[in-house]
């Protein structure tokens, strides 16, 4: 193992990483945004409300990332309407392509995971709220959300997890974020053993400050204490 | 002498389960301060009755008057009555207090907030008037210092102390009570029926499903007993209890002695 040249390369690496944790960053937080709706319309008891979010779920998780990473990197430049469109600007760029790409991916699994977090409250926790004169929207924002926000976060924690790994894939298209900076050095020291070892290194570190907050997380929301009786 | 309003009037109420007809035309009335105890084997539509007052389950037939306000009802494709007016259902909710086997309290909120919610987001009062509010329920209810504990750190008496401070922090005109105690280990049985006697001597509307004959017998201005979805016997606790007339009554007092 050439520890000297991890060492020297250690900086370019945590430019990469620092790359990774925006695409992660941005894609979660703004998937989690998209998913809010997405879940609530796809826990509806109306089939006609619930078709479009369950259509789009069934797209995002039916296809894998890359393919739609490619598609959305290659294939949207083929339409002229969106070149012409003021969005060009964002859409002609990779890292725009992959925020994109990962938070509409990352929004569909957070709303199945709100879903199953809504459908898994006790009926009569939510007779209660009805009871005392909420109306069906008052009892979701005050007490189902509220309720499924834990039922559901370790599971948002693990996707969060699952997305640091994907976003491994914007190496495809031309970002130098962890992997894609690890691969480049490669290209110049032909030491990939060294190079991926120090990304995985990375990658774990990332994944346990990551692991430690969601515990904070689900600590603060006394996730343990409120569930089941 | 002139009739008053009731403050809770039922007119020939039927709920169907699929071909099985669980209350077969039910008329009750509930004047001001009467404490009314339904009695009935288990199945004989007691709970369903008192979930169908608030549309918690859906009838197929009957009226609901609340303070002489009729319940706006609609039939559904299926012929369940569902509420016409959704504003309406959720006023008449606020006032009509309902009191679960199981408590229902929100387990990822502290006692005090499980109280404050609905006053709050239905009443729309400030937060420091309801917690004044809630202060004052919860010393009558004797869980003052427990205020800020969750409902899983609490026994189940404490537990259902709590939900009924919260359904009074409605400030209610009337209170249903689905077997508030059949949950409960025996030995908590009796702090809880000590909060509802108290309710019940305050004056109270009261409707009480319970299987708890003597407490029945002591707070009831009036006993109803239901057997296979009908009111088989009806009247004073003396009556009902010591010469029932239907034989159905009779044998079930008598096993329940």
């Amino acid at each position: 193992m050439n520890w000297e040249v991890i060492i020297k390369w250690l900086p370019r690496l945590a430019q990469g990483a620092t790359l990774t944790l925006e695409l992660v960053a941005i894609a979660v937080v703004a998937g989690l945004i998209i998913a809010i709706p997405l879940g609530i319309a796809r826990s509806s008891r109306r089939w006609y409300v619930r078709a479009l979010p369950f259509s789009y779920i069934f797209f995002f998780r039916g296809t894998p990332l890359l393919v739609q990473l490619f598609l959305v990197y290659y294939g949207l430049a083929q339409f002229d309407a969106v070149r012409a469109s003021s969005l060009w600007p964002y859409l002609r760029d990779p890292f725009w392509c992959t925020v994109l790409t990962m938070t509409l991916h990352t929004a569909a699994y957070i709303a199945e995971i709100l879903r199953g977090a809504l459908q898994a409250i006790p009926q009569g926790e939510i007779e209660a709220a009805r009871a005392l004169g909420m109306s069906r929207t008052k009892a979701l924002i005050y007490i189902m959300l509220p309720r499924a926000a834990r039922i559901g976060l370790p599971a948002y924690s693990n996707e969060v997890i699952l997305m640091l790994k994907a976003s491994a894939l914007a190496s495809t298209v031309t970002l130098l974020e962890l992997t894609g900076m690890a691969r480049t050095i490669i290209a110049r020291t032909y030491l990939p053993v060294e190079i991926f070892f120090a990304a995985g290194v990375f990658y774990l570190l990332i994944s346990f400050v990551l692991v430690q907050a969601f515990k904070l997380l689900e600590r603060w929301l006394r996730v343990d204490a409120s569930q089941g009786r | 002498m002139a009739q008053a309003t009731p403050a809770l009037e039922i007119r020939n109420l039927h709920k169907r389960y699929g071909e099985q007809e669980i209350l077969k035309g039910i008329s009750l009335t509930a004047r001001d301060g009467d404490v009314i105890s339904i009695l009935g084997s288990s199945g004989s539509g007691k709970s369903t009755l008192l979930r169908c007052i608030n549309l918690l389950e859906h009838p197929h037939q009957g009226e609901i008057l609340v303070a002489g306000e009729a319940l706006k009802l609609k039939a559904q494709k299926n012929g369940d009555l569902i509420a016409a007016d959704n504003r309406q259902i959720n006023r008449l909710r606020s006032e009509i207090g309902f009191v679960f086997q199981n408590f229902n309290l929100w387990p990822h909120m502290s006692v005090l907030d499980n109280i404050i919610e609905a006053p709050r987001r239905v009443l729309g009062l400030s937060k420091a008037e309801a917690i004044e509010h809630a202060e004052a329920l919860l010393n009558k209810v004797g869980i003052f210092e427990r205020r800020h504990a969750y409902p899983a750190q609490l026994s189940g008496g404490q537990q259902q102390r709590a939900a009924i401070a919260r359904t009074l922090a409605m400030k209610p005109k009337v209170i249903l009570f689905d077997e508030p105690t059949s949950a409960l280990d025996p030995e908590m049985v009796q702090e809880v029926l000590n909060v509802i006697r108290a309710l019940a001597d305050e004056g109270r509307t009261m409707l009480l499903v319970t299987h708890e004959m003597n407490f029945a017998r002591q707070v009831s201005s009036e006993v109803v007993f239901l057997h296979q979805g009908l009111v088989e016997e009806q009247g004073s606790p003396q009556q009902v209890f010591e010469n029932p007339t239907s034989a159905r009554c009779k044998q079930f007092m008598s096993s329940h002695r």
